[in-house]
């Protein structure tokens, strides 16, 4: 058999046995005055997710700094933001674009297993 | 110059946010004397003593179970700085003048009344920051059209004061824009001037997952780190603090509604419950003095809690004075 062809073919079956990448998991977080939904996301250390952010009524924000996150969620436009937790815990995120009278109290939280 | 060469801050409490005095100390050596007159060159006038008060959060239009009584904390002060045999000079307001609200004209309503009883002190040389709740909303439309600008500097007395805006662009950001141009306005001054920041939110990361922050706080910081006199007084906290970065020095002063909780205590922000045997509880001011005191400079701050005993059958101030620092 020519060299190539062999060459080909094995690079062909490796690939064929390699697990095929799986796209980063996907979590819609919606927003609206004063809350979030869902209340808690679960994420598992070392694992990427994608998060899509949507308000539903006004700006808000989404502020959590332990897992790097902070973005803006402008009703009409979806935000998506990636996070990969370094670390297990409880991180609570805020609303950090002032949005009326119960903005103070607008959280939610991440368990990160 | 070294800044401990002409700074003392050091005050008596009134229970009504902060009263600052800045001066240089009557009967002055001619070292001293000679200071005064540099920094008067670099400020383009001298530094002479007067006094200033500053106020915070007073959310008129608030009701709810933390503070029943309104605006009584905020009419309290403004009595309080009335009774001061030396009035101040100036009066700044650090943000949350007014409470927000939905309903159509309410909003304009509080900040007329705001007005009003502000317009009660024998002081009227009073200046303004907006709080999110006063420009969060609309990005702070009605506020410049009731207040003024937003942001904005000004020279009294020898000492350079700037009022940033850390609250209209709905998140707790400055802006470029407003970086650019603080950048510019501190161009004309030496290293040595005495700069006073105010505004409502903290520069620096204070409690980050209770809001307690500013995103861009760090580059308004590293432009002010030239300076080796640069006191920022802000609000937004609801209790007094007091934090030293680099050459700066940020103080809270304490709000007129309602007190929030020990963040050292507490996970949850909230408010201290309100006390009806002493409503004005955890209420009141931070007052300091600047001034020379030999060729040191010392600041001392008194904090002051506002007290009413009217359920109790008296009603009063009462000043407690917990304590002077020395540098």
């Amino acid at each position: 058999m020519n060299p190539l062809k062999i060459a080909v073919t094995a690079a062909a079956l490796a690939c064929a046995w390699l697990p095929a990448q799986e796209p980063p998991k996907v979590i819609t977080i919606t927003a609206r005055r004063f809350e979030y939904a869902p209340k808690e996301v679960r994420l598992k250390k070392g694992e990427t997710v994608t998060l899509v952010l949507k308000s539903e009524d006004v700006t808000h924000g989404l502020l959590c700094r332990p897992l790097k996150l902070d973005s803006d969620i402008v009703p009409g436009q979806e935000a998506r933001v990636t996070v990969t937790p370094a670390a297990a815990g409880e991180f609570t995120a805020i609303c950090n674009h002032f949005c009326g009278a119960g903005h103070g109290n607008m959280k939610m939280k991440f368990v990160v297993e | 110059m070294d800044r401990r060469a002409f700074l003392k801050i050091t005050g008596t409490g009134l229970g009504a946010g902060a009263l600052y005095t800045v001066g240089a100390a009557a009967g002055m050596d001619p070292q001293r004397l000679a200071m005064v007159e540099l920094l008067g060159r670099q400020n383009g006038e001298r530094v002479t003593p007067f006094s200033f008060v500053q106020f915070s959060d007073t959310h008129v239009g608030f009701q709810g179970p933390p503070n029943p009584l309104g605006t009584r904390a905020f009419e309290a002060a403004v009595a309080a700085v009335n009774a001061l045999p030396v009035q101040p000079d100036l009066v700044l307001f650090t943000g949350d003048l007014t409470h927000d609200s939905e309903q159509e004209g309410e909003t304009l309503a509080r900040m007329k009344r705001f007005q009003e009883i502000a317009g009660g002190l024998r002081v009227k040389n009073l200046k303004f920051v907006p709080g999110e709740h006063d420009a969060g909303l609309d990005g702070g439309k009605l506020y410049r059209s009731v207040f003024g600008p937003s942001h904005y500097a000004f020279d009294h007395r020898g000492v350079h004061f700037v009022a940033m805006d850390n609250v209209s662009q709905g998140k707790p950001v400055v802006g470029p824009e407003q970086l650019a141009w603080l950048r510019a306005d501190l161009a004309r001054f030496g290293n040595s001037a005495p700069i006073v920041v105010f505004t409502h939110r903290p520069l620096f990361d204070l409690k980050p997952e209770w809001e307690w922050y500013t995103g861009d706080g760090d580059e308004v910081m590293n432009l002010l780190a030239p300076y080796e006199n640069v006191t920022v007084l802000y609000g937004h906290i609801h209790r007094q603090h007091d934090f030293q970065s680099g050459h700066a020095r940020h103080l809270a002063a304490r709000s007129l509604i309602f007190a929030f909780q020990d963040p050292a205590q507490t996970e949850e922000r909230k408010p201290y419950p309100f006390d009806k045997s002493a409503p004005f509880k955890n209420l009141g001011i931070r007052r300091l003095d600047l001034a020379v005191q030999g060729q040191r400079p010392v600041l001392g701050v008194d904090d002051v809690e506002l007290v009413s005993r009217e359920f109790a059958g008296t009603v009063g101030i009462q000043q407690i004075l917990k304590g002077v620092q020395t540098l």
